[in-house]
């Protein structure tokens, strides 16, 4: 089979499987959106800004944890890409994207639409490429697919001139079925004596506290992340990347930890004799002050990137691997050993760790008066009965909905944790629904996050993807503000904008649905209403109180067991 | 402390700067870096010298291990190893300070290499120490122009780093 550069792109995102591919057209992807125009097998979903072409893409990849695939044009286009293929840098994300450039006799020449992306992307992708040869193209791709989704995953960008893809130049084409790196062997087993260290120090905890991350979820290592714990009978923190991975609803399930964790999940950290950490990074909004994180506790650590083990916080028993080979075997290991953890001691610790949960640190003052954000959470998780997928963006409506709504199953929360990118939320919406037609799915959002990328409520309606959008309206850039409250002396500075579009209208001037909400009493019926809408887009606008703050809090800088609680709980020092 | 790093990378283009990037984007030292083919056309070696705590070197070392690019490495500084650097000096030789200038390349075992009725260029090679040593003995005033390679290095015996 002869095929021009253009058309191989195509045939080979066919045989890698590609379902959607997410972009935008310009000069230099022309010759590939011709090949593209010629075929039904890979759908393009055409986005209005190339930024919601990566989140939605990141959406995609999140739910069904295959790579999600982008296509621009070279020049803006490609730069449009930076923060989305860098929201899913540091989420590890598996994504690929193709990005057009000038052809190869004017690289280097300031040519109209020509940027350096290679250059620009280096620092947040995992690897990237340059095609200079058709020849090379199809090997280049195999390439990206694999590194891009194999061992710690990640975004790779692959940039392609014009004239690679001439539709006059034609090679034999095959698409390669193996590829192998002599620089890249991701390591997926874990090694079996650091992993026999790990079940010994397992059982001879006293205070044992489990700690799990995005990389469970990414890893699929649920189910055993579960087993583990339930055999271990310890309590269970997931960070906010990890919420999913293991029962949000289970007793020995904590809450989420860190600056907004729970109270009971933060001390538990703090008083734990060993910590057993899992796909997780040890991310300064997850450990606080350093120098006072878990200052009792020998650390276990299992991830399958190297470079994040000892990072930041040094670790006894470090094992890298894939988490679900690794758990099976250390689960394996104990259930051989004829021993079991010390149950006086688990019943001390857990009684300890229930005190603090008594404390209910995510308690809120309740109004009939005015929206409280958290009661909209809540009233979101009873109506989808807990079982949507929910997206958000960034801010105090991302941590209430990380704290409010309990996910019992991993790749239903998608939120940009690392890069914190306002205006994820919506397109990863988009990209989730087209990989979900028939579930739920939800975009958590406040007015400031959603007007970064509110154009793709375009691409929502051309591509008939009935996601609900929440939006939790506070007038204010919600986090921002209540750190000005907090630590500037509540000095607002330029947190809040004078003018906010009418939401209701802006959503029916896109062919949606648009609904306001003023009052709590209403807020049910018209999350009821909403969901009933099942072939619509719907918007619904909650005015929520503008004061609300999210608690607990652990400020920059300070330790676990120092955390700001809200105004009318006590902590477990106060009642002592 | 100082560290000597022997890294075997593909050579394709951009690999430099994806070395050099990283060291730049994390805050890491860079005291120098040279690179050149080696044997194998495919591939280049680098050697680079780094300071910093035991932590931050382990961190330098997974980070490089992490890009695609980079085949192998090793830190050489942490076993028996040969280190040199090339150091040209021009430096100026006039009247009195001609004969001074000869006797003190001799004693550092250094070649003059280019001649002119008012300069030299010397030709040092050595470790780092050597080549400061050197500078810090000639006058400051005499020196013109210096030019340094960077360290390169290898390990002693049959250990090292090849594929």
């Amino acid at each position: 089979m002869e095929l021009s550069g253009g058309e191989i792109l195509i045939q080979c995102l066919k045989d890698e499987g590609v379902e959607f591919i997410f972009g935008y057209p310009g000069g230099s992807v022309l010759h590939i959106y011709d090949a593209l125009f010629q075929q039904d097998a890979v759908k393009h979903i055409l986005v209005r800004h190339e930024q919601g072409a990566t989140h939605a893409a990141d959406g995609y990849a999140r739910v069904t944890g295959k790579p999600g695939v982008v296509l621009v044009t070279s020049g803006p286009g490609a730069t449009n890409t930076v923060t989305g293929i860098a929201t899913a840098y540091m989420d590890s994300i598996p994504m690929v994207v193709f990005t057009g450039q000038v052809p190869r006799p004017v690289i280097g020449s300031d040519a109209f639409q020509e940027a350096d992306i290679v250059g620009i992307t280096r620092p947040c992708v995992k690897h990237n490429f340059l095609v200079n040869d058709v020849s090379k193209l199809a090997e280049t791709v195999k390439k990206a697919f694999y590194i891009a989704t194999t061992g710690r995953p990640g975004p790779v960008l692959v940039d392609i001139p014009k004239d690679v893809t001439d539709p006059r130049i034609k090679i034999p084409y095959e698409y390669p079925s193996v590829v192998s790196l002599r620089s890249y062997h991701p390591q997926s087993k874990g090694h079996r004596g650091q992993i026999k260290r790990a079940a010994e120090m397992l059982l001879s905890a006293r205070r044992l506290m489990i700690y799990s991350g995005g990389g469970v979820v990414l890893g699929n290592g649920s189910d055993e992340l579960t087993e583990l714990t339930r055999w271990l009978g310890a309590p269970i923190t997931n960070t906010l990347m990890g919420l999913g991975a293991y029962p949000g609803t289970d007793r020995q399930f904590v809450g989420m930890l860190g600056m907004h964790g729970t109270y009971e999940a933060n001390m538990a950290m703090h008083e734990c004799d060993v910590l057993l950490a899992i796909g997780a990074r040890f991310d300064d909004r997850v450990t606080g002050k350093l120098a006072e994180f878990c200052p009792d506790a020998k650390i276990i650590h299992i991830d399958v990137d190297p470079a994040s083990i000892s990072k930041t916080v040094r670790v006894d028993v470090p094992i890298v691997g894939d988490v679900a080979p690794v758990l099976r075997e250390l689960l394996d290991l104990l259930k051989s050993s004829g021993q079991k953890p010390d149950a006086e001691a688990l019943m001390a610790w857990w009684q300890r760790v229930e005190f603090w949960r008594s404390l209910n640190c995510l308690q809120y003052e309740r109004s009939n008066e005015v929206i409280k954000p958290q009661f909209v959470i809540e009233q979101l998780y009873e109506v989808t009965a807990g079982d949507a997928i929910i997206t958000s963006d960034v801010g105090q409506h991302q941590m209430w909905t990380a704290q409010y709504y309990k996910f019992n199953q991993p790749r239903r929360w998608l939120n940009s944790g690392g890069l914190g990118t306002m205006g994820y939320g919506m397109p990863a919406a988009i990209g989730a629904k087209l990989a979900c037609p028939d579930r739920e799915v939800a975009c958590v959002t406040g007015e400031a996050s959603i007007q970064m990328c509110i154009q793709e409520l375009g691409t929502a309606l051309q591509y008939m993807t009935p996601i609900k959008i929440i939006n939790l309206n506070n007038r204010f850039m919600g986090m921002v503000r209540q750190w000005q409250e907090f630590i500037y002396e509540s000095r607002y500075s330029h947190s809040y904008m004078d003018t906010i579009p009418d939401f209701v209208k802006l959503a029916q001037a896109y062919g949606h649905v648009g609904m306001k909400i003023e009052k709590p009493g209403e807020v049910r019926q018209a999350l009821e209403e909403a969901f009933k809408l099942k072939d619509r887009v719907v918007f619904l606008d909650f005015i929520t109180d503008p004061t609300e703050n999210v608690y607990p809090m652990i400020e920059a800088g300070k330790a676990h067991h120092d955390m700001r609680l809200a105004p009318g709980t006590n902590s477990a020092r106060e009642l002592a | 402390m100082r560290h000597i790093i022997s890294i075997l990378i593909e050579n394709e283009s951009g690999a430099l700067s994806r070395v050099a990037g990283l060291f730049s984007a994390r805050s890491y030292n860079i005291e120098s870096l040279t690179v050149a083919p080696t044997e194998d056309a495919t591939l280049s070696r680098m050697t680079l010298v780094t300071f910093g705590s035991d932590e931050i070197v382990e961190q330098i070392t997974k980070q490089l291990n992490k890009l695609i690019d980079v085949v192998k490495l090793i830190d050489i500084s942490l076993s028996d190893h040969i280190e040199r650097e090339l150091m040209m000096v021009k430096v100026r030789a006039e009247g009195g300070t001609r004969e001074e200038v000869k006797r003190l390349a001799d004693i550092f075992r250094g070649n003059i290499v280019d001649v002119t009725p008012t300069t030299y260029v010397i030709e040092v090679t050595g470790e780092k120490s050597k080549l400061d040593a050197f500078l810090q003995t000639v006058d400051s005033t005499d020196i013109l122009e210096v030019v340094r390679s960077g360290a390169t290095g290898i390990l002693r015996g049959d250990k090292g780093l090849y594929l």
